[in-house]
């Protein structure tokens, strides 16, 4: 058992494609995937968050086997690219589903997501609406929802792709101040290697529905002699 | 970037589409109020008037409530179960119903509903003594909902469709609940486009006439619409038709102005059929709750469609379809339809470029924009003055030169282009829009226009949306009994005229043989229509 | 593009015409219901026979019933292809005239008889019969005795009837109700509504509904059940016989002034009072003839309901007031 997350021997197959993983990701670690577009990295994120079930194999996060749980059920929280908040509920809402999906909350719980949104640099913003919010403040809405949610995983699709590049550095450093303090295990998909070193402790690399690569993020970075990666890496 | 010839020719065409459809519908208008003006304005506020007034209110709302109540589930279970076995069939299913014609699916649902029908043997045998009744209030509503229901599930779900894929994947890793999901996310969606389905049922049964008249039982069941035919052609008591007239534009009026408030519900942006995955509703009680929506909303559809094809299957369809009457009903129809067709397609075309040459002009003027409003508010002026009031004016115009018969073909043509136009500009806008912005500047650059252009660059793209507005409209006029109902006579018979006829003189057989051919050609006009819609929606 | 535009609209337009041009030949036309001149009505016996007479084409136009025939008739006013207008009744005779389309017939019309007699320069009787409530036996084990019956009657057990703005039978039982309740017929209208199934605009219409068994009973005729007794042998279907009395119908036809061969029109009334068209009338329209028959007529006729007491209008009497009746009860039928 490991208190991080791992697949072992995972396999599903979607369509024609396969995918078969095996790895394991320790805990409090920030892990990259990486892959070319349509490799499997979304699926990879999907079978560790439950929107895939996996066809064979045992899917492990921390410290349970979650293989056939619904999604609700995992310890794990989520950011996606885009679309991370209900555009026509609040802030308190959004972040508030993230404590009680039936919205009940405690005054407690009040006091907790302002705090998260001040934390996050929204403090204040609980009675606006995602839409009158830039990017950076919707995803940063999404970071204080994680930060309420308090799981000990929090798996992120892309998280920053659709921002322009100052904001990124801001989100990656705001990401990591999270993470210190409260040391959950990161899984991020990301498309740009200056991420990877960005932010990663450790880095995989999908190709076909196959790891190709698994390494410390400096060790990742260095590597050239898988040509796929050679390329994602130079490209 | 359009030329001054090209500019002037646009508006020129414009004009006198504009004008052309003013003439038709200011001498209907005309007609009516100078004829007796006085004593309907007496008449206006009578008993009787007020009550059908009412009763067509009362009916209307009562449908839409009904519809849009059933419709949710139904919506709801669909999105829900993007997996559902045979879901894009039942989704298709649910687009049958806009393309029949009233009068064949008023048929199907007496086959089923009726005294004889499988659901009253059903309480029968259940020991229910009082069985539905298909004629007055509950038939009108039966019928309504059978029409609009689908209609607002499709238009639900499409708004559900729209969301954002994450929203699923993010109920359902924050552990909402089927009913959090429904108050946190489905209900926000549905909200926001429910009142301009409402409003959009509201006015269909408002107005709704061969229903009516098929399945009302008598004075107590009678919309304004049918109320000023029969004042019409059952009476003879034109300023009780003009008084009934006036009142059904007022209300009109009201409603469209309502509607113009709310955003207009659409499904062209939903592909209908992409699915989102969903996580929610996984446990025994949701399945059965969505396998229940759909399959009895499934049923509710199929029954009556499979009555019309079982009934029409009985009768002696080789007979019908040799027969003189068939003939002569089939070629007036098809007249008929084909002309409204194309003076649609061609009165939509006038008024789409004249309104991209006013909006041509760098510096409009207000004459220009009025005029440009102007052009968009005549092909909406059918829903405003509908057919039954127009044909009424037209009636009491010709009157004084020989028998209307004479005129009727002609006037039911322009009726019916008048109704589908509405719908044939909504599909040929977009088209020509998008064909424009790809090559106007290109053929402007190369000095195309005219013929060339015409043949070499507008055609082979617009061929397709302009057939596939032609076939709707020709289904929409095929159907189409309002207009004709005034003029219908031994000289005038139309498919549904036929099919009305023998219903009324209860050689049914023939009318459910007749029902069956004229609905599948409906159908398969509608389905072309729509197929060809889809594909230019894409491409 | 206009040039297009306008091969469209030409062809559209010629398209819709050319529907309309018809060849006219000899031809008479007769305006009629539609329950006359259906397959199984004496419309096609009474076109064979006639034509064999007179070198012509009959030409039927039908309309609903009989009073949609009458609106009909001033809607086109004098520009009417029609010559003959047959299927009016006596109710009708005196706002007929005033449409001032009818001309004298000019006939000896001595060999017609029909209760009270009646005879006129302008219409001829070709049938008659009394409406009545027609039941059917195995749903009604409690038939109305009289009118009050039906209108007091249990409401659950439904009944069809004619529209009075369209149909003969519909205006012979606004007249009877009229009858029997004078001024208090808005209130017995108001009890009926509660038992009316649905309003028909025709007579054929309801009764289509009554034998598919939507409907336990109609509106129609004591002569109705010779039908089911003759064509299917079956006493199933009868009238049920009204102690007040019964409303009596005599249909009448009646030669237009502006008709384009009055001498052929003439003919065709001729004949109409003749056995060749009496003969068809009994077992067709499934009415009481109007003059001698060449065969006596089936037993099934004897079977019949005959009213002790037989109502009738005067033709002036329901002209001043149809239309202030109509208004009451449209008034009480659109009652919720």
């Amino acid at each position: 058992m490991v208190d991080g997350i791992a697949l072992e021997n995972v396999g599903l197959r979607l369509g024609v494609k396969d995918f078969h993983f095996d790895c394991a990701l320790s805990a409090g670690s920030v892990t990259a995937v990486t892959g070319p577009s349509g490799s499997g990295k979304s699926t990879f994120l999907n079978l560790i968050a439950g929107f895939e079930t996996a066809d064979s194999g045992r899917v492990l996060v921390a410290g349970g086997d979650v293989t056939q749980k619904h999604p609700s059920e995992r310890p794990v929280s989520l950011i996606f690219q885009d679309n991370n908040l209900f555009s026509h509920l609040d802030l308190l809402t959004n972040v508030g589903l993230g404590i009680s999906p039936s919205l009940k909350l405690t005054a407690e719980n009040r006091k907790a997501i302002s705090n998260a949104l001040e934390r996050v640099g929204l403090g204040g913003f609980e009675k606006r609406m995602p839409g009158t919010l830039s990017g950076g403040e919707r995803q940063r809405a999404a970071f204080a929802r994680a930060l309420v949610r308090k799981k000990p995983i929090l798996l992120m699709d892309e998280p920053f792709a659709a921002l322009d590049p100052g904001l990124r550095l801001s989100m990656a450093s705001l990401l990591l101040d999270l993470h210190r303090e409260t040391g959950n295990t990161v899984v991020i998909v990301t498309h740009d290697p200056e991420e990877v070193g960005r932010l990663a402790d450790h880095a995989i690399f999908i190709d076909h529905g196959r790891i190709l690569a698994q390494a410390s993020a400096k060790e990742f970075l260095a590597r050239r002699d898988i040509p796929q990666l050679a390329e994602f890496l130079s490209g | 970037m359009l030329t001054k010839i090209e500019r002037r020719r646009g508006i020129a065409l414009g004009l006198t589409s504009l004008v052309g459809i003013a003439l038709f519908v200011g001498i209907a208008a005309f007609a009516l109020l100078s004829w007796d003006a006085g004593q309907a304005q007496n008449r206006l506020l009578t008993a009787y008037n007020w009550r059908i007034l009412q009763f067509t209110l009362w009916q209307a709302t009562l449908s839409t409530l009904l519809s849009i109540t059933f419709a949710l589930p139904v919506a709801l279970a669909l999105g829900r179960r993007p997996a559902f076995p045979g879901r894009i069939w039942i989704v298709r299913l649910m687009a049958l119903p806009m393309g029949l014609p009233v009068l064949i699916g008023a048929l199907g649902l007496i086959g089923i509903w009726g005294r004889q029908g499988v659901v009253n043997s059903l309480l029968l045998n259940l020991g229910v003594e009082q069985p539905v009744s298909i004629y007055g209030l509950s038939g009108i509503l039966i019928a309504h909902v059978f029409f609009n229901m689908p209609l607002a599930a499709r238009l639900l779900l499409a708004a559900l469709e729209r969301l954002p894929a994450e929203y699923w994947l993010l109920s359902s890793s924050l552990g909402m609940k089927p009913f959090s999901v429904f108050r946190f996310v489905e209900w926000p969606a549905a909200r926001r486009v429910i009142p301009g389905i409402a409003g959009l049922i509201f006015m269909l049964c408002a107005t709704s006439f061969t229903l009516v008249l098929v399945l009302g039982g008598g004075p107590a069941a009678t919309t304004l619409e049918v109320a000023i035919y029969q004042s019409l052609r059952f009476d003879f008591d034109p300023s009780r038709a003009i008084a009934l007239s006036l009142l059904q534009i007022g209300i009109t009026a009201v409603i469209l102005a309502a509607i113009s408030r709310f955003p207009a519900p659409d499904d062209t942006d939903s592909s209908l059929g992409r699915t989102n995955r969903r996580f929610d509703g996984r446990n025994w009680k949701a399945k059965l709750w969505d396998v229940a929506a759909i399959l009895l909303a499934t049923v509710f559809l199929i029954l009556p469609l499979t009555s019309i094809l079982l009934a029409g299957a009985k009768a002696d369809l080789w007979k019908l379809l040799m027969s003189s009457a068939f003939h002569r009903a089939a070629w007036t129809s098809f007249a008929i339809a084909l002309s409204a067709g194309l003076l649609a397609v061609a009165t939509s075309l006038a008024i789409i470029s004249a309104r991209r040459a006013l909006a041509d002009i760098r510096h409009p003027g207000r004459p220009a924009k009025i005029l440009s409003s102007a052009l968009a508010a005549t092909a909406s002026l059918v829903l405003l003055v509908p057919p039954v009031v127009l044909g009424t004016g037209w009636f009491l115009a010709l009157r004084p030169f020989g028998d209307v018969a004479r005129f009727a073909p002609v006037l039911v043509a322009i009726i019916n282009m008048l109704m589908a136009l509405p719908f044939v500009i909504r599909i040929l806008a977009p088209a020509i829009e998008t064909h424009r912005r790809r090559t106007s500047r290109l053929s402007a650059s190369l000095g195309l226009s005219g013929l060339p252009q015409l043949l070499r660059i507008d055609l082979p793209v617009l061929a397709k949306p302009l057939l596939t507005a032609l076939s709707f409209a020709m289904a929409l006029s095929l159907g189409d009994l309002g207009a004709v109902a005034l003029f219908g006579s031994g000289e005038l018979t139309t498919l549904p005229w036929l099919v009305y006829s023998q219903l009324s003189s209860y050689r049914t057989n023939d009318a459910d043989g007749l029902a069956l051919l004229l609905g599948a050609i409906c159908l398969g006009l509608t389905m072309l229509g729509t197929a060809g819609q889809r594909r230019a929606g894409h491409g | 593009m206009r040039r297009l535009i306008l091969s469209i609209v030409t062809a559209a337009a010629a398209l819709s015409f050319s529907t309309t041009v018809q060849a006219r030949e000899k031809t008479l036309t007769v305006y009629t219901y539609e329950s006359f001149i259906s397959d199984w009505g004496p419309g096609p016996k009474v076109k064979e026979a006639f034509e064999k007479t007179c070198a012509c084409r009959l030409n039927f136009v039908g309309v609903a019933d009989g009073v949609a025939l009458l609106t009909r008739l001033k809607l086109e006013g004098e520009k009417t292809d029609a010559d003959i207008a047959l299927g009016l009744d006596t109710n009708l005779i005196s706002e007929a005239k005033a449409t001032g389309l009818f001309g004298p017939h000019g006939l000896d019309t001595s060999a017609v008889k029909v209760p009270g007699n009646y005879s006129d320069d302008t219409f001829i009787p070709y049938d008659y019969g009394h409406f009545a409530v027609v039941y059917d036996t195995q749903t009604v084990k409690n038939p109305p005795r009289s009118l009050k019956d039906l209108v007091e009657g249990d409401p659950s057990q439904k009944i069809v009837i004619e529209d009075p703005r369209t149909s003969t039978p519909g205006l012979g039982l606004l007249l009877w109700v009229r009858s029997v309740y004078d001024d208090k017929a808005p209130e017995a209208w108001a009890k009926l509504r509660k038992r009316v199934l649905t309003v028909t605009p025709g007579w054929s219409e309801a009764y289509g509904l009554f034998t598919k068994g939507e409907v336990p009973m109609v509106f129609s005729y004591t002569t109705s059940p010779a039908y089911h007794m003759v064509e299917e042998k079956t006493d199933r279907y009868q009238a049920a016989a009204f102690s007040e009395g019964h409303y009596i119908h005599i249909e009448v036809a009646g030669l237009l002034k502006g008709s384009h061969d009055k001498d052929m029109a003439r003919q065709f009334l001729k004949f109409m009072v003749s056995p060749a068209f009496q003969d068809i009338i009994p077992t067709t329209n499934w009415m009481m003839p109007a003059t001698k028959t060449s065969a006596p007529l089936p037993d099934a006729f004897g079977k019949l309901v005959q009213p002790k007491n037989t109502f009738l209008m005067g033709a002036d009497e329901v002209a001043k007031n149809r239309q202030a009746w109509i208004d009451e009860w449209l008034n009480a039928m659109s009652l919720n």
